[in-house]
C-alpha cells in the first residue's frame, strides 16, 4: 500500500487518492480507540436490549432479562410509602381527632393525606381550592351548615347528606312552598329575608313576609333566622349564599326547596382517608 | 481509484518525554503539589457550624440538599451562587487564555497533572525516555511484567486515592472513610470511586495526551480566545534557522541558534516539535523552553530560543529590535473586559453573599379562590408562607402585617401568631389576612401590603410584598 501513498505538497497530509475537480481529499486518520469505543457502545447497545426492555413486539416490548419495570418500580415505591407511614394511618385511625393539635406530626400527615384524597374525591363538586360553587358549600369559609367542629366534618364525610345510601345521613328536606303560599306570601317572606342581611329591603313588605316566616320557617331557619345546624338549615342572617342572596334566587327557594345531596365517603374510603380528609377540611381555614 | 490510502484509523504514537528539569518544570513541580493537595485534603478539613450542622468544612451534602463551604452555607434555591461561580470560572479561563494562552491546559488541567504525576511514576519505575523506549520495544520478559505490573499498580493506587477522594466531598470524611475500610459504605460510594478509579488509571496511564487532542473541546475553543498578542510559547525561528548541528567548519557561521537537538521534541509531552509553529496539540507546559534553554546554555548562545513570547512581536525581532513590554500585551481591551466583566458578578456575588439573612420567607398568596367571603361580611385571603430557619439551632418565628394597614392576620393552627421552625430547616405555613366588612381593601380590587417575619430571639427580621385581593361589588 505504501507505494501507493500520496502526500499533499501544501500540507503534508498523506490524501486518500479521491480527487473531485483536482481537489483532493486529506486522510488524517481517525484514532483507532474510538473506532474501538464506537464497537463497544454497540456491544452495549445490544447487552442493553437483552437486558432491559427495548424491542416492540404486537402486544408490548421484550422484558429484559434483568425484569426491570417502571410499573413494577411505582407500585413497589407505593408499596414502600405506605409501608413507612403504616404506623401513622393507625396513629390517625386511633386519634381523638377532637384534641388534635396542630403542631402535631399526625395532624400533619392527616392534612397532607386528606390534601390528596380531597383532589381525587371531593373537587369534582367543592372545587379543587375547596372554594365549592352554587349549590356546593364552599369549605374555605366559617358558615357551617351540619357544623364546622372536627367531629362534624368527619361524620358528614362519614355519612354524607341525605343519600339513601347511609341509614345514619345527615337529613332534613325543606318544603317547596310553592302550593302552600300565595305568591304576594312568597313575595314578602323574600323581602323579609333579604332584610335579615340587607338594609335595602322594602320594610313595610318585610313587616308582612316577617309573620310568614314566623309561621312558616322559624320551626327550622329560627325566630331570627340564624338557622340550626341540626336539621342543616343555613343562617340566613349572614353574608354567605349557598344558591344565591337575590331576590329571584331567593324566590326560587321558597317555591321549590333545595336538596343538596353528598355521598357517605366512610362507604367508599377507608377510615383513615376518611379521617385525614376531614382533617384537611377543618384545616382549611374554618374549622372550629 | 485502486489507490487506497494506508488506514483511515491509526493507532496511538506512544511517547517517552524525557525528564527535564528548570524554572517552568520546578513551577509545574509546585502546582503539582498544591492542586493536588488542595484535591486531596480539602475534604479533611473541619469547620465547626454547632451541634446540629456537620463539621466538614467544604461539603456538598446532596441528601439534605445543602452545600457547605466553610463559613458559607447555600441552599437550593441560592444555587445561582454556584451558577455564578461557574460563569467566573468560565470567565477567568477566557481571560488567561487570551493574556497567557493555554496556562490552564498547561499547568492546571486534572488531565495534565495527573498525567504529569503518572509520567513521574512511570520514570521512576522504568528510567528515562531512553530506558523506556528500549523496554518498550523489547520482548515481553519476567523483568518487563515485573516492571510494567509494579507500574500499573502504582497507578492503580494513585487512581483509587483520586476517586475515593472525590467521594469523600459529598458525605462525611472520616466517616465514609471507616464505612470504605470495613466494607459498610453504600453501593453508589463504591461505583463512584470505581469508575473515576478506571477514568484516572486509562486517562493518566494510557489516554494521555489522546485526551487533549480528541477528547476535549477546549483546544478547539482557545483560537477564539488568542490572538497576535496573546503570550504564547513559541519558537524564534528567525534566531534559529537555519537549524544545524554546530561544527568547526566555515559553514557555521551561516547557521542560526538551534542545533537541531531535539531536546524540545525529547521532553514534550504532546509528542510534537514546537519549532514547526503554533499546533492544536501544544498545551503549553513549557517543558520545552526548559529543554532549548539548558542547551543554550551549554553552547554558549543566550536563553529563549523557545519562549513565551507574543507572535506580534515577531516583525520587531526579525528586525532586530527589542520586542514590547509584557504588560503591553497583557493589558488590552480584551483581557479589560473579561477581568471587568469577572469582577463585576463577583461583587454582585459578594453583595448577595452579605444581605443574604438568615431568616427568609417567600409568600404565595393563594389564588383559588382569590378571596372567601366571611359569614360576618369581612374577606379573608389565604396565603402559604415558606419560612426558613438557616441558623443551627431552632428558633421561634412571629409572623406580623406593617403598622400601617387596618388587616388582621392569623396563623392556621395557631392562636399568636408565633412559629417555631426546627434547626436549619424550613417550614410551609398558611396564614389568613382579613379585611373587616367595612375596611377599603374589603372592597378594593388589590391592596398592597407586606409581610414580616421576626426572629424572636435575636430580633432580626425579614419581609416580602404582596397583594390582597377584596370583594369587588359590582
Amino acid at each position: 500500500m505504501s507505494d501507493h501513498k500520496k502526500i499533499d505538497d501544501a500540507t503534508g497530509v498523506e490524501t486518500t487518492g479521491h480527487s473531485w475537480d483536482g481537489i483532493e481529499e486529506l486522510n488524517n486518520p481517525l484514532p483507532r480507540w474510538w473506532l474501538w469505543t464506537f464497537y463497544l457502545t454497540i456491544i452495549w447497545g445490544i447487552g442493553y436490549t437483552i437486558a432491559y426492555p427495548a424491542w416492540p413486539m404486537i402486544s408490548g416490548a421484550t422484558g429484559g432479562v434483568l425484569g426491570w419495570s417502571t410499573r413494577a418500580n411505582v407500585a413497589a415505591d407505593i408499596e414502600a410509602h405506605e409501608a413507612r407511614n403504616a404506623d401513622l394511618a393507625i396513629g390517625l385511625v386511633e386519634a381523638d381527632l377532637a384534641v388534635m393539635s396542630s403542631s402535631d406530626d399526625l395532624h400533619r400527615y392527616g392534612v397532607a393525606r386528606g390534601a390528596a384524597v380531597f383532589r381525587a374525591q371531593c373537587s369534582q363538586c367543592h372545587g379543587s381550592g375547596a372554594a365549592g360553587a352554587r349549590g356546593y358549600p364552599n369549605l374555605l369559609d366559617d358558615d357551617w351548615l351540619w357544623g364546622g367542629a372536627m367531629d362534624d366534618i368527619a361524620y358528614s364525610v362519614r355519612h354524607g347528606i341525605r343519600n339513601d345510601t347511609d341509614i345514619d345521613a345527615r337529613y332534613s328536606e325543606m318544603p317547596a312552598f310553592d302550593e302552600m303560599l300565595s305568591d304576594g306570601e312568597i313575595e314578602a317572606v323574600v323581602e323579609y329575608v333579604v332584610s335579615l342581611s340587607s338594609a335595602e329591603a322594602d320594610s313595610a313588605l318585610a313587616a308582612t313576609g316577617g309573620e310568614v316566616f314566623a309561621a312558616q320557617c322559624a320551626a327550622c331557619h329560627m325566630e331570627d333566622g340564624s338557622g340550626d345546624r341540626g336539621l342543616g338549615a343555613p343562617n340566613l342572617g349572614d353574608a354567605i349564599w349557598l344558591y344565591g342572596g337575590d331576590r329571584a334566587a331567593l324566590e326560587e327557594t321558597v317555591r321549590y326547596a333545595r336538596f343538596g345531596v353528598m355521598p357517605a365517603w366512610g362507604q367508599r374510603l377507608s377510615e383513615a382517608d376518611v379521617r385525614a380528609v376531614s382533617v384537611y377540611v377543618h384545616a382549611l381555614g374554618g374549622g372550629e | 481509484m485502486t489507490d487506497q490510502p494506508a488506514s483511515l484509523y491509526a493507532a496511538r504514537v506512544p511517547i517517552f518525554p524525557k525528564r527535564v528539569s528548570g524554572t517552568f518544570r520546578r513551577l509545574k513541580w509546585g502546582i503539582m503539589l498544591v492542586t493536588l493537595g488542595i484535591y486531596y485534603l480539602t475534604p479533611w478539613i473541619r469547620w465547626d457550624r454547632g451541634p446540629n450542622l456537620p463539621d466538614q468544612a467544604v461539603l456538598v451534602d446532596i441528601a439534605h440538599s445543602r452545600f457547605y463551604f466553610f463559613w458559607i452555607e447555600i441552599w437550593p434555591h441560592e444555587f445561582y451562587f454556584v451558577a455564578g461561580l461557574l460563569i467566573m470560572a468560565g470567565l477567568g479561563l477566557f481571560l488567561f487564555t487570551s493574556a497567557l494562552g493555554r496556562v490552564w491546559c498547561g499547568y492546571t488541567c486534572p488531565q495534565t497533572v495527573w498525567t504529569d504525576l503518572f509520567i513521574l511514576v512511570e520514570r521512576w519505575i522504568e528510567g528515562d525516555r531512553n530506558a523506556r523506549i528500549r523496554l518498550h520495544n523489547a520482548a515481553w520478559d519476567l523483568r518487563k511484567a515485573r516492571l510494567r505490573l509494579f507500574k500499573w499498580a502504582v497507578w492503580l493506587l494513585i487512581a483509587m486515592a483520586t476517586g475515593g477522594a472525590w467521594v469523600f466531598y459529598f458525605t462525611d470524611a472520616p466517616t465514609l472513610a471507616r464505612d470504605l475500610l470495613t466494607a459498610s459504605a453504600d453501593p453508589i460510594a463504591y461505583t463512584t470511586i470505581a469508575i473515576l478509579t478506571a477514568t484516572t488509571f486509562v486517562f493518566g496511564g494510557f489516554m494521555r495526551e489522546q485526551v487533549c487532542i480528541y477528547m476535549c473541546p477546549w483546544p478547539r475553543i482557545q483560537a477564539a480566545m488568542m490572538d497576535p498578542d496573546t503570550i504564547t510559547v513559541a519558537y524564534r525561528d528567525w534566531r534559529g534557522e537555519p537549524r544545524g548541528k554546530h561544527r568547526k567548519s566555515a559553514q557555521s557561521d551561516q547557521l542560526g541558534d538551534c542545533i537541531d537537538c531535539n531536546a524540545c521534541v525529547a521532553v514534550c509531552p504532546m509528542g510534537i516539535d514546537i519549532r514547526d509553529g503554533q499546533q492544536m496539540e501544544c498545551i503549553t507546559c513549557a517543558l520545552c523552553i526548559d529543554a532549548c534553554d539548558d542547551i543554550m546554555a551549554k553552547v554558549g548562545k543566550p536563553r529563549g530560543l523557545i519562549d513565551y513570547l507574543a507572535l506580534s512581536d515577531e516583525p520587531a525581532e526579525r528586525a532586530g529590535q527589542p520586542p514590547r513590554p509584557v504588560w503591553q500585551h497583557i493589558y488590552r481591551l480584551r483581557t479589560i473586559a473579561y477581568t471587568a466583566l469577572w469582577g463585576a458578578i463577583g461583587v454582585g456575588m459578594l453583595y448577595a453573599l452579605f444581605i443574604r439573612s438568615d431568616i427568609d420567607l417567600t409568600v404565595a398568596p393563594l389564588r383559588n379562590p382569590t378571596f372567601v367571603v366571611q359569614s360576618d361580611g369581612s374577606v379573608r385571603n389565604i396565603y402559604d408562607v415558606r419560612l426558613r430557619n438557616k441558623l443551627g439551632e431552632a428558633r421561634v418565628f412571629r409572623l406580623s402585617l406593617g403598622a400601617e394597614t387596618d388587616l388582621d392576620i392569623a396563623v392556621e393552627g395557631s392562636p399568636a401568631q408565633d412559629i417555631e421552625i426546627d434547626a436549619d430547616s424550613t417550614r410551609l405555613q398558611r396564614i389568613y389576612i382579613t379585611a373587616e366588612p367595612g375596611a377599603p381593601a374589603a372592597s378594593q380590587d388589590v391592596t398592597e401590603l407586606r409581610l414580616w417575619v421576626e426572629d424572636l430571639a435575636s430580633g432580626a427580621r425579614a419581609s416580602r410584598a404582596t397583594t390582597f385581593n377584596g370583594r369587588v361589588q359590582p
